[in-house]
């Protein structure tokens, strides 16, 4: 096996004297997509933020090899992780454009290179495209979850971490998403997808976690935990589902 | 009053209306980064005026040894820092950014006193030596609490106002001075009005200025960063920004904003080392015009003080700071009455 390109070991967070995130560990080798599912307040959020260094933590935190701690969260931007946090996070006062050319501001990309980033970005996202002049707090939920993962894709990351993609989309545009999330992988992008949504995000992933009160309960590859009676019961709807 | 009057009291009054807009784009841009009314601004464009009078006077300007205490302040609040999270590697750099990069425009201020230069560059110097203050200040005392209140930050912003005017009267005593026009004589505008050209160069700096300031927000990556954090620290955060290169950053501009300031004003009143806070206050108003946040809007607000200010001062010399003062309590009651209804709508859009 190749060396884990993200390697978390027995991360705790706390916000105060609550325990959020106990003793959880997860790997992530390179190209690959790992999701992480689990109810809410189970801590996916938690665990996102505490890897992105938004949140303090203590166990083990290594991205290629590099220890972590001590780096704050610009730094890690500026080594290639990169998060798409559940609330976005957008620049609602400034233009779709203006959101996108910030997202590579880590970069220091001369004029060109911007340029062709854009353009692969508006690629993907052509409805970013048309829209390159709006203030992104206009968009609808949709086009704002595709500027917030076109702002990511900007940094050009190694390492893409995606909260709740689906959240309160449509499901043809959470496809829409998906499809484009898939596509990444070809371009060398590495993925750690957390998902509410079960069903959506073990069929995007190879590999899966499922959170349960701040620890790991179950993981393995996406398509075991799919079969799986427990994660059916709990996740999937027990089998029964007609869509 | 007839048409001649009125004109003059105008041309006056768009003449203020420039330093109180040049000063609200600061304060404006200081609070929208950092959420810190700074009240201090002031007391630094009062300090490069009497830096300016010190340098034509042929004296070392008392705001070298200002600075060069503040920056040992910040170097000491640094290392403490570094020293309790076990960083020391990065001594070296805390050093060349907090102690050596404040002590350049120092050196150059030294360098320059005495010598039989051409009078731009006691200007220059003048206006590069108080850079440092704002930035320095806000590292020793802002940055520790810059996650507390808006009104935490202000009372201790209004602290360092009175400490900053304190060290300004044991550096420069209370003898106030004024400096040689900037540019001399008079011009006529057409149809056969005098004014002065230390009138049409305060308006012209404000015009370049503002259009400057323009160009740096709309055109430029870093000038977009600072709006960024503006609006969402964290999702600035997550594109790499530094909040606290982007304060730095902020507080800079608005202490070179400050020292420009200070040499357009030293030529037209006597600078004492207390003056800075009156214009400071008056900026504010046209800050709070434009709602702390548009640069538009503050500087029409900036204006439209200046030409109170002017024409109340023809009516009553004692009463014009009342009346620019006064002006505050429509335009609050404007706004609250418009933030109220945009909280509405926001409400309804939620639903
Ligand atoms: N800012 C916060 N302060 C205190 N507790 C929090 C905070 N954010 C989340 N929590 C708690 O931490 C736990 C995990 O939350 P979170 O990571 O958001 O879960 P998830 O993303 O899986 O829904 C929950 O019990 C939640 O109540
Ligand atoms: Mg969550």
């Amino acid at each position: 096996m190749t060396a884990a390109l993200l390697e978390i070991g027995d991360l705790h967070v706390s916000y105060g004297r609550v325990e959020a995130v106990c003793g959880v560990s997860l790997s992530l080798a390179p190209g690959q997509i790992v999701s992480v599912i689990g109810p809410n307040g189970a801590g996916k959020t938690t665990l996102l933020a505490a890897t992105m260094g938004l949140l303090p933590s203590t166990g083990t935190l290594r991205f290629e090899g590099e220890d972590l701690r001590g780096l704050d969260v610009e730094a890690r931007v500026e080594r290639g992780l990169c998060l798409v946090p559940e609330k976005r996070e957008l620049f609602g006062d400034l233009s779709v454009q203006d959101n996108l050319q910030l997202g590579a501001y880590a970069k220091r990309l001369n004029g060109s290179t911007m340029g062709r980033r854009l353009q692969s970005v508006y690629a993907l996202f052509p409805r970013l495209a048309e829209r390159r002049s709006q203030l992104a707090r206009t968009l609808s939920g949709g086009e704002q979850q595709m500027l917030a993962l076109g702002r990511a894709l900007m940094s050009a990351p190694r390492l893409l971490m995606l909260d709740e993609p689906s959240l309160g989309l449509a499901p043809l545009i959470v496809c829409e998403i998906l499809a484009i999330v898939r596509t990444l992988r070809e371009d060398g992008v590495s993925i750690l997808l957390v998902e509410q949504n079960a069903r959506v995000a073990l069929e995007n992933s190879d590999h899966g976690y499922v959170l349960e009160s701040g620890e790991v309960a179950l993981s393995g590859a996406s398509s075991i935990l799919a079969g799986d009676a427990r994660v059916q019961a709990t996740y999937l709807g027990g089998g029964t589902d007609d869509d | 009053m007839n048409w001649d009057v009125a004109l003059i009291l105008t041309v006056g009054g768009l003449a203020t209306g420039s330093v109180y807009l040049l000063a609200g784009l600061g304060l404006v841009l200081i609070f929208s980064v950092t959420r810190v009314v700074f009240v201090p601004f002031g007391d630094i464009a009062a300090f490069a005026a009497l830096s300016l009078a010190a340098f034509e006077t042929g004296t070392t300007p008392p705001t070298i040894g200002l600075v060069l205490t503040l920056a040992s302040l910040a170097v000491v609040a640094e290392l403490w820092q570094l020293m309790r999270r076990r960083e020391l590697a990065r001594m070296p750099r805390v050093l060349m950014v907090w102690g050596l990069l404040p002590a350049l425009p120092c050196l150059a201020a030294w360098w320059v006193t005495g010598r039989n230069l051409p009078a731009i560059a006691g200007i220059v110097a003048s206006i590069l030596l108080v850079v440092p203050i704002a930035p320095l200040i806000a590292r020793i005392a802002l940055r520790p609490i810059a996650d507390a209140s808006v009104l935490v930050l202000l009372i201790a912003s209004l602290a360092l106002h009175f400490l900053l005017s304190g060290l300004g009267l044991l550096f420069f005593g209370p003898e106030g001075s004024r400096t040689h026009p900037l540019v001399a004589g008079a011009t006529t505008l057409p149809g056969g009005f005098p004014v002065s050209m230390q009138v049409l160069l305060m308006i012209a700096s404000a015009i370049v200025l503002s259009g400057l300031f323009y160009l740096l927000f709309e055109r430029t990556l870093h000038g977009k960063a600072l709006r960024a954090t503006a609006i969402n620290r964290v999702g600035a955060r997550l594109v790499g920004i530094r909040p606290a290169r982007t304060a730095a950053l902020a507080y800079g501009g608005g202490s070179l904003l400050a020292g420009l300031i200070g040499v357009l004003i030293a030529p037209v009143t006597t600078i004492y080392y207390d003056s800075g806070f009156i214009i400071g206050l008056k900026a504010f108003v046209a800050a709070i015009i434009g709602g702390l946040a548009s640069y538009p809007l503050t500087a029409l607000g900036a204006l439209a003080v200046g030409l109170v200010e002017s024409f109340a001062s023809f009516w009553s010399g004692a009463l014009k700071d009342v009346f620019v003062f006064g002006t505050l309590i429509p335009v609050l009651l404007l706004r609250s009455l418009l933030a109220s209804r945009i909280e509405e709508e926001e409400e309804e859009i939620d639903e």
